[in-house]
């Protein structure tokens, strides 16, 4: 049986279990299951079992308790706590303690949540498969020989073998709903500005959003509920009011048009066009206007994000030098400053973090900006004004999330061909919008089932209404099984 | 992508030891090849940008369309220096500890 956070918090509030029985139970299946899964980077046991006390006590005294009161939650290791490491699955970050917590953290402790643990991630949330990470390949409980996806892949493989109600990922260009697809979880992006960064390693900064990874639409509404909104910490926090989604999720959505882009249909696998195809008709019976729309730049996308993305992130990370806080190097040949920084990010990177830290160090340096860097942001342009153009015709886009179901742990060794993996999510980030990944069936192809993804994209701040009919789909969708390794 | 034009010029080893220094990343000289490599793939496909027609386009760096937003000039509580400290990898006192910076950052 599945964790359905609405129903255990309403359990816990109720008195039909404790939020210690709740925490229990989750820790009871981590020491299960992670030494195979390799979800979690870091468990709190202690911590988690007396906040559920605590949690609990007020529930007897009468108190009134935050809407997310007892329910176990796991953080993606980019997300910073004061409570453990923050290490971003990587080695240059292995002792790395936060004096701060993000304001996601604040915000979802305020309201009662307890923080389970901290989940593995490509290292720097680069990757789409949770194979560079520092700490381990995690793997998919579906079957695992199996990726998880990624970056996000320990939050979502914490949701999906229920070592936790809910989770946090974080999403540059697919990091939250590519996992979600390949782990049959629900994974959410918002609208860029909605929820704070603040405390959130950074990647891609105008790129990077942070989201609820859930078993349901209903509980990824409601911890985005939790969590969005302004921030006087992150100045590219949108500042407009937080619409109430929980309250009006389960609303028929009105007469909507869901939009099918041409450029989505190809290079798929079988499965993944026959769970888009058996949306559309889920659609149509709902009543929706199912429209043809034009994404040109689809392909582009992909060219686009691996210039914005690495430039962004070479400034990002310049900041982990070795002077501050992470890795310093303990060789005797740094004598001077330069080598002190070189040596030590040379042992504390990753490659594939040290590979786009390069691509994004050549794309912004003297006589290649312009043809890369700047043309890159121009073309960011065209691909927002491209879904300006759709969404004049439709209200959300439906497509794959992702074009294969999960492939094996170390079947895909080329760089680029893991880029080509987020072909259908990297222009959501670059175009600042809104998107969420749902579960829609299996690939039975494969030795064991697979789940796939399909994803709904809505232009910016419209979460309400892309909520609403990711809701409705869920609904007639109906039950779904849960994997069992 | 049809053109051959649009193909980069090719990437050499002394290339990606340039970016490398300005990178701040030592990258031992037996790993500079599969760089070299790796690079280059990336760059032959993203010359497909030079395809799209950009003419008289302003670059958008910024998914929001944000103006500066000025906090009132209000001081408020730092966080307290060891709890700074407690992640730096050498410390003397109140200070972080580093090798000699004068005559370094040239090399």
């Amino acid at each position: 049986m599945n964790i359905d956070l609405v129903q255990v918090r309403d359990d816990i509030r109720t008195r039909k279990t404790t939020a210690r029985a709740t925490v229990d139970q989750t820790l009871a299946r981590i020491a299960r299951s992670n030494s195979q899964l390799n979800a979690y980077h870091e468990v709190f046991d202690d911590q988690a079992r007396a906040d559920a006390d605590r949690i609990d006590l007020e529930i007897a005294a009468g108190k009134s308790v935050g809407v997310l009161a007892g329910v176990p939650i796991a953080i993606k290791d980019n997300i910073v706590t004061r409570i453990g490491h923050t290490t971003c699955s990587s080695r240059i970050l292995e002792n790395y303690r936060s004096p701060f917590d993000a304001t996601v953290i604040n915000r979802l402790t305020q309201a009662g949540a307890i923080i389970v643990g901290k989940t593995n991630l490509d290292e720097f949330a680069m990757g789409s498969s949770c194979e560079k990470c520092a700490w381990g390949v995690v793997r998919n409980p579906w079957d695992i020989n199996r990726v998880p996806g990624g970056s996000s892949g320990g939050s979502a493989v914490a949701v999906a073998a229920n070592l936790c109600a809910a989770a946090l990922g974080s999403d540059t260009g697919g990091s939250i709903r590519q996992p979600a697809a390949l782990c049959g979880v629900v994974g959410f992006k918002p609208t860029y500005g909605r929820i704070s960064r603040y405390g959130l390693v950074a990647f891609g900064s105008s790129l990077d959003q942070i989201g609820p990874i859930t078993h349901s639409v209903r509980d990824a509404a409601l911890l985005y509920q939790c969590m969005a909104g302004d921030d006087p910490h992150d100045s590219t926090c949108a500042p407009r009011a937080v619409e109430d989604v929980v309250t009006t999720l389960e609303e028929t959505p009105r007469a909507f048009r869901v939009g099918l882009p041409v450029q989505y249909r190809k290079g798929n696998s079988p499965s993944v066009d026959a769970a888009v195809a058996r949306a559309v008709e889920f659609f149509k019976a709902m009543g929706a206007t199912i429209v043809d729309i034009d994404l040109p730049l689809t392909d582009v996308g992909i060219s686009t994000y691996y210039v914005i993305a690495p430039a962004e992130a070479s400034s990002n990370l310049a900041r982990f030098d070795g002077i501050r806080y992470g890795h310093r190097t303990k060789s005797t040949a740094a004598k001077d400053l330069f080598d002190l920084y070189a040596q030590s990010r040379a042992e504390g990177f990753g490659p594939e973090v040290q590979r786009r830290i390069m691509l994004g160090t050549y794309v912004l340096s003297a006589g290649y900006y312009d043809a890369y860097y700047r043309r890159a942001l121009q073309i960011r342009r065209l691909i927002k004004q491209e879904f300006d153009t759709a969404f004049a015709k439709c209200d959300v886009i439906l497509g794959p999330t992702s074009p294969t179901a999960a492939f094996s742990i170390g079947g895909m060794t080329d760089p680029l061909a893991m880029y080509m993996c987020d072909v259908y999510t990297v222009n959501t980030n670059i175009a600042g919008i809104c998107g969420i990944s749902l579960p829609a069936g299996f690939d039975e192809t494969s030795q064991k089932p697979l789940p796939v993804g399909i994803q709904l994209q809505a232009q910016a701040f419209a979460e309400p209404m892309l909520l609403k009919v990711a809701r409705a789909y869920e609904r007639v969708q109906g039950g779904r099984e849960y994997p069992t390794a | 992508m049809n053109d051959p034009n649009n193909q980069p010029a090719p990437l050499t080893i002394d290339d990606v030891r340039h970016v490398a220094k300005l990178a701040r990343l030592a990258v031992p000289q037996e790993r500079l090849a599969a760089l070299q490599h790796d690079l280059q793939a990336i760059l032959g496909h993203i010359a497909q940008l030079q395809s799209v027609n950009t003419d008289g386009l302003e670059p958008m760096a910024h998914p929001l369309t944000l103006t500066n937003r000025l906090g009132d000039d209000v001081p408020q509580p730092s966080m307290p220096i060891t709890d700074l400290l407690r992640n730096a990898p050498a410390v003397q006192g109140d200070f972080l500890a580093v090798p000699k910076v004068l005559g370094g950052e040239s090399s």
